[in-house]
């Protein structure tokens, strides 16, 4: 059951590589002062985006959050698009309405475009499984937060009416130890974040979110569970935040070791050695990926520059429908 | 008395209202619910104790048995994730109406409305065509959490609409254009017109058009500017004002996001003497907005300052004298009115 095949590794991989390769890009154009405004890079959550996107159909619908870049990636969202977001144009996701990853939805990808208030994602979810439910489809609805959403009330609103109401749901909790400065302990006395979900009456699973495998196999589960009809699943994904909370922060408050720890658990390096065993991944194929995303990359970016600002004079469009 | 038997004792009907049955507020908006749920398979009401109960004000009565729990939802206590929920419904192509019990709970659904639903459209072009019911205003000594008149956290709010009916036909009306139009709309019935008010409401669909206020009563010498509750207030003081020999306009807002201001301007250019009133604390509400397009644009018509009645800037209260002392009515109307007059 859930098997890997070859296929989904390769597919996996490259949508973690090209994520990674379009978040240094990113970083890259902050400190060419191109991007506008601030940089949150996802370095560390490859896994879990890719892998929680490739576990749905293309009919499924997600809420991804800022540091999900693989997961809009892989429903279809493109780098074009994403790099012109990020420089502010008229072309991009928002028309320059919305920083960032922020506000990035696009419902004929399936996707909800989050707001800062991050847990946000968890009740509207809900309200999508809800609708599902009551047309009777077979669709998934799957959010995803951090463990500083954990602590908020409207994650627990939401999981609390989504087993209320036993909806097609999946939660990708991403733990990445940090939220801005504050650890994990000050924002929680339990050990895991998943330890909660039995008090909302949902299955709550761990895993280790640096490991595609695990995460797809857990998503997948679970996916496969809401669309039979057995309510939601809180998957709880253990990881780091390997960058600052956004690129001005360097993050001092994290300890080298712990950081070094995770730097040898990356999750890329990880699908690679799971490639190379099964004999798909050699040095030159992986530098013939590498070069064929990076030329991808270079389109996108020409087009995102090239790309005009939004007219003042559209200032107000938009913001009755 | 009860919630669900309403604390009033006597009813007013109105006159000159159009329709062919003759309805309390709070039937009217039943009316509309039920109209527009047979007519509209994607609206559906959620809310606390709205279905089996039938509401804490008994305005969904009938429903549930009606329509069936997927379309009449009993929902758990969490206005924060119901709004959200609503919300996400939304955008798989359902229209729900969010009941929020009292409006003074809506604080607690605060992020889904102003920072979700309201951003969306602008953000990513995504409509939010929910509708959030929200049953505000006092008079019923309620206290201060069941009481109060929070429209304008929503009117400061760019991409809702706000709503407040005064009349059951209004009720009715502007609920089924709030359902109907495609950005969230919150839609303040006043609770102390539930049962106290009972008007000819049309059959049908006759929805009242959002952003359009209408001349309650016309006349020359005095405008009162009044939404919601407080319009009946200002009519009996503006009756009592015509038999002393004053020819008072009365005009009624309906809708408080967008204001409309060509009714507005028309009445104080006409009259040249303005009073505001609302049952809202004074301190940035709605009639300050009213106050500053009036000065802003027709201040050369102007012939005495423009004036507000509102309520002081304090929580609700629940002793008689001191709710009494907090609400405006037809006498605090009546004597602000006579000061205007005389100026």
């Amino acid at each position: 059951m859930n098997e890997i095949d070859d296929d989904l590794l390769q597919r996996a991989h490259y949508w973690m590589r090209l994520t990674r390769a379009l978040d240094d890009r990113g970083t890259f154009l902050h400190k060419q002062s191109k991007i506008v405004g601030g940089y949150f890079s996802q370095i560390g959550h490859e896994a879990i985006s890719v892998a929680a996107a490739l576990s749905l159909g293309p009919h499924d619908i997600i809420a991804p959050m800022h540091r999900d870049l693989g997961a809009y990636l892989v429903r279809g969202l493109t780098p074009r698009r994403i790099l012109a977001q990020w420089l502010g144009r008229e072309t991009g996701v928002t028309r320059g309405r919305d920083a960032n990853l922020h506000g990035m939805g696009d419902l004929s990808l399936g996707i909800i475009g989050f707001i800062s208030h991050l847990p946000a994602s968890t009740g509207v979810i809900a309200g999508v499984a809800h609708a599902i439910k009551l047309k009777g489809e077979p669709r998934v609805a799957m959010c995803f937060f951090g463990d500083g959403s954990a602590s908020q009330g409207l994650a627990h609103e939401a999981m609390n009416w989504a087993s209320v109401f036993k909806l097609p749901m999946v939660i990708i909790c991403e733990n990445n130890q940090y939220a801005y400065s504050t650890p994990l302990r000050r924002q929680m006395a339990i050990e895991h974040i998943a330890q909660r979900a039995a008090g909302y009456g949902m299955p709550g699973v761990i895993v280790d979110g640096n490991d595609f495998v695990a995460v797809y196999r857990a998503a997948r589960e679970a996916v496969e569970r809401a669309r039979a009809g057995g309510g939601p699943t809180f998957i709880e994904c253990k990881t780091m935040r390997m960058r600052g909370h956004a690129i001005h922060d360097n993050m001092a408050y994290v300890p080298k070791e712990l950081l070094a720890e995770w730097e040898a658990r990356d999750p890329i390096a990880r699908i690679e050695e799971v490639l190379r065993a099964r004999g798909l991944l050699d040095d030159a194929t992986l530098a013939a990926l590498l070069a064929r995303i990076e030329a991808e990359l270079d389109e996108a970016q020409t087009f995102a520059e090239a790309s005009p600002y939004p007219d003042p004079a559209t200032l107000t469009d938009g913001v009755y429908a | 008395m009860t919630w669900d038997q309403g604390l009033h004792r006597t009813t007013t009907v109105l006159n000159g209202e159009r329709g062919t049955r003759e309805l309390t507020y709070l039937e009217a908006i039943r009316a509309a619910l039920r109209f527009e749920m047979q007519r509209d398979a994607r609206v559906l009401v959620m809310g606390e104790d709205i279905g089996v109960y039938g509401g804490a004000f008994k305005v969904t009565q009938g429903l549930i048995e009606e329509f069936g729990e997927d379309r009449v939802i009993d929902t758990p206590m969490t206005e924060l994730a119901m709004l959200y929920a609503a919300i996400g419904m939304s955008f798989e192509g359902f229209r729900p109406v969010v009941e929020m019990q009292f409006a003074d709970f809506i604080s607690t659904g605060f992020d889904a409305i102003v920072q979700f639903a309201a951003t969306n459209h602008f953000r990513w072009r995504q409509p939010v065509p929910i509708t959030v019911r929200a049953p505000g205003g006092g008079g019923l000594r309620a206290g201060p959490f069941h009481s109060q008149s929070n429209e304008a956290w929503f009117v400061h709010t760019p991409g809702l609409k706000v709503v407040a009916p005064a009349t059951p036909a209004d009720a009715y009306g502007l609920l089924l254009s709030a359902i109907r139009d495609p950005n969230p709309v919150i839609y303040y019935e006043t609770k102390y017109l539930y049962r106290s008010l009972k008007g000819l409401v049309p059959d049908g669909d006759a929805p009242v058009p959002i952003g359009q206020a209408v001349v309650r009563r016309s006349g020359e010498e005095l405008s009162i500017i009044a939404y919601g509750a407080m319009v009946q207030e200002a009519l009996s003081a503006a009756t009592v004002l015509e038999q002393e020999g004053h020819s008072i306009e009365v005009i009624d807002l309906r809708t408080l996001k967008p204001l409309d201001e060509v009714a507005i301007l028309a009445t104080a250019r006409k009259t040249g003497k303005v009073l505001i009133v609302h049952e809202a604390n004074r301190t940035c509400g709605v009639g300050g907005e009213v106050a500053a397009i009036i000065a802003e644009q027709a201040f050369e018509y102007l012939d005495a300052p423009i004036t507000r009645l509102a309520a002081p800037d304090t929580p609700v209260p629940y002793s008689p004298p001191l709710e009494d002392a907090y609400r405006p009515n037809a006498a605090k109307i009546l004597a602000a009115a006579r000061e205007l007059l005389a100026y």
